[in-house]
């Protein structure tokens, strides 16, 4: 099917406005061509509905047709057929409503709360109707893809989109890390937010690889003058031709509690050793690390009989401590203040990608990625309180990036961890979260509940589609959308952002073309900004 | 010029028995007749014909023993062709008021006289823009069975079309939404349509 400007599909026979609109196709629709995750225009009487298609089916008018079938060798028989005994339906799920008036022109798609009446006309979008419903691409709105099967372009309004945590989520290779990718030059190029991303695995700052082994450009590389790439393995940087501007060390004293708890799975640590830690800490003081690792048998033994501690937990806590201890960027006395140093870039507005080189495992990940943000949060609560207090500007909005989302926020330990504070507490101090994940059913439901924007890829694990879709009306419909998407490329968005949910192709990065696309309209816009000086 | 098959003998809402004014002179079943009530025109479908002795009570009797031909009976009989009658029944489908056809039945039957006429080319176009007066042959309780009639109906019809292809899917898309709950019947006249 061609994208015309309204082609006709058919009419409305039935629906409700739970369970959707059914229309049937008209005779000269092929339902072949009539794909899941598209989207319709339904002319009512008052105003226009918009709608997804969610499922197509075969009807006949008569069970005998099904029974005993008619010799569709013969071309008339099959021609006489189509469309009249023997017809197509697909389901259509309305979303939004444009009233025809000047007042709902202005107010722009409004959600459902009734249905088009009997035998309204449908038709496929126009790519006028799609850029009513998703807005031009602007100053705000950044070109993300097409929707499916389509060539219109779909915008995603990201001054909204970084109001709130948001999550892209997708089994693994099916184009996650390409999307934000693409996601995080748009909010460097068309929302304020300054961005901090935790690149487990290298990807982002840098040139990353693409399954297929050719690589792809970072965005260092693409935008160097706003973007800052720090690292925990300034070796592996080097060899990787990396221009990193910070080496980023922790010292034993910014290590708290919290983070030890947060690694009690991944450390094999015991819930009595993790209670012990707190205590240490409150014993010790900040250096508690410092003087647990060079303590003397003697010592380790009062220390346990004053905090009353077994000594089989004691045993259990300095293996785990040791392993923290062992990781290379884990030193006695950083020599560099990390925090600061990310604070700075941000302050002015440049992004921070935090490399891990080498460092993979999850323990590395979690313990920094905890660590800094927690610190990074608290300054940013700190300076958004002073601000609201004496009347002046918000600081700029602060997205974090991180990957294996559900090892910070899995129901275990979400309460714990500062990204299921920022998660829940969403943007009161201006600080939100991107969740890249492949498992979403193993994070923290309540986390899940407060994530405005959701992107997902192909899922096929029930409960991982369940727990991306829980709470979003129309769910059993978008669920066969979602379980129908391209293994690689497709992708569902919905949630805050978006004023309907919509099934699209990403659009592409990799090539040199879409470099110089990404890059010619970040100058433009400078152009245009400079216009308005 | 118009060709005037006969005339009407039997009249009521629905249909009209027509005598033609030659023997044998029958117009084809399934083709489109008119005929008139004053200022309306009557059109009608032929869905019987019949040729019989011109009294009930005299049956004809076989003559042609010692003849050569068929043909031969007749001409060595002459009066035969004053003894006999030829009938056809056409159900009315619609009527004319003006320039304007309508595909459901007429205020009043014709008249006892009415000359009936057979439709020209033309006029089996105009009248075969709607398949309304389908549902009329559809709903017939008469010998000859609907299917019959509707199939010998659009046959005729498709025969004077520009594009009788797709005159005959056209009108087979209509008889499929009449017949939606029933395709069995609709199987059986698709069939008759292709011949």
């Amino acid at each position: 099917m061609t994208q015309g400007n309204s082609q006709r599909l058919g009419i409305v026979v039935a629906g409700s406005l739970n369970k959707g609109v059914d229309i049937r196709l008209d005779g000269a629709v092929s339902i072949e061509d009539v794909v899941v995750g598209r989207y319709v225009t339904i002319q009512g009487q008052k105003r226009r509905f918009f709608g997804m298609i969610t499922d197509v089916s075969l009807g006949v008018s008569d069970p005998k047709l099904a029974q005993t079938p008619p010799d569709v060798t013969d071309a008339f028989i099959a021609e006489v057929l189509a469309g009249t005994s023997t017809y197509g339906t697909v389901h259509v799920l309305p979303m939004l409503t444009i009233g025809s008036d000047a007042a709902s022109l202005v107010e722009g798609p409004q959600p459902v709360k009734s249905i088009p009446g009997h035998y309204a006309p449908v038709s496929v979008a126009s790519a006028q109707d799609i850029e009513r419903v998703f807005g031009k691409e602007d100053p705000r709105r950044f070109w993300i893809g097409n929707p499916l099967e389509m060539e219109t372009r779909l915008c995603l309004d990201l001054a909204e989109f970084v109001k709130r945590s948001n999550g892209i989520f997708g089994k693994s290779g099916t184009g996650k890390t390409f999307f934000t990718r693409i996601l995080l030059i748009g909010m460097l190029q068309k929302s304020k937010a300054a961005n901090l991303i935790f690149d487990m695995h290298n990807e982002y700052g840098w040139a990353g690889t693409w399954e297929e082994g050719k690589s792809v450009k970072g965005l260092k590389q693409l935008f160097p003058s706003k973007v800052a790439v720090f690292t925990l393995d300034e070796e592996n940087s080097r060899q990787r031709g990396v221009s990193t501007d910070f080496v980023v060390r922790i010292g034993y004293d910014e290590i708290e509690p919290e983070d030890v708890a947060l690694l009690r799975q991944t450390l094999n640590l015991t819930e009595p050793a993790i209670e012990a830690v707190y205590q240490i800490r409150r014993r010790l003081g900040a250096d508690w690390l410092h003087i647990l690792a060079d303590i003397g048998e003697e010592a380790a033994s009062e220390l346990v009989a004053e905090l009353n501690i077994h000594e089989s937990t004691f045993q259990n806590l300095q293996r785990g401590l040791a392993t923290i201890r062992r990781l290379p960027f884990v030193v006695p006395h950083a020599p560099t203040n990390a925090v600061k140093g990310i604070l700075e870039h941000l302050d002015r507005n440049v992004n921070v990608v935090l490399e891990f080189g080498r460092y993979r495992d999850i323990a590395a990940y979690v313990l920094v990625a905890n660590m800094l943000s927690r610190r990074i949060y608290a300054r940013y609560q700190e300076r958004t309180e002073r601000a609201m207090a004496s009347g002046a500007a918000l600081p700029a909005p602060l997205v974090i990036t991180i990957e294996e989302a559900h090892k910070f926020l899995n129901p275990e330990i979400a309460g714990r961890t500062i990204f299921g504070t920022i998660a829940r507490e969403m943007r009161k101090y201006n600080v939100t979260l991107l969740v890249i994940d492949q498992r979403p059913s193993g994070i923290d439901e309540e986390v899940m509940s407060q994530l405005g924007t959701k992107v997902t890829y192909l899922l096929d694990n029930e409960r991982d589609i369940d727990s991306v879709l829980a709470g979003v009306s129309g769910r059993s419909e978008l669920k066969s959308v979602l379980a129908r998407l391209a293994p690689r490329r497709q992708a569902l968005v919905f949630g805050h952002a978006v004023p309907m949910p919509v099934a699209f192709q990403p659009r592409e990065y990799g090539s040199a073309e879409s470099y110089k696309e990404f890059v010619t309209s970040e100058r433009a816009i400078q152009d245009l900004e400079k216009l308005w000086e | 010029m118009e060709e005037r098959l006969g005339e009407v003998i039997e009249a009521t809402t629905g249909e009209f028995v027509a005598q033609c004014y030659e023997l044998y002179r029958l117009p084809p079943l399934g083709s489109l007749v008119k005929t008139r009530d004053e200022a309306v025109e009557l059109y009608g479908i032929v869905y019987q014909a019949a040729t019989s002795s011109l009294e009930p009570g005299r049956r004809p009797i076989a003559r042609g023993e010692d003849e050569t031909s068929e043909e031969a009976i007749y001409q060595s009989n002459p009066q035969l062709l004053k003894l006999l009658k030829s009938e056809f029944n056409a159900l009315i489908v619609g009527h004319r008021l003006g320039d304007k056809i309508y595909q459901h039945l007429p205020p009043r039957p014709a008249h006892i006289h009415s000359f009936v006429y057979a439709c020209s080319d033309d006029e089996i176009r105009s009248f075969s823009q709607s398949f309304a007066f389908l549902i009329l042959l559809l709903n017939t309780h008469r010998p000859v069975p609907p299917e019959e009639i509707t199939g010998a109906a659009l046959r005729e019809m498709g025969r004077v079309q520009e594009d009788r292809h797709a005159f005959l899917v056209a009108a087979g898309k209509e008889l499929a939404v009449l017949l939606s709950d029933n395709f069995s019947q609709l199987k059986v006249i698709l069939g008759r349509l292709k011949a």
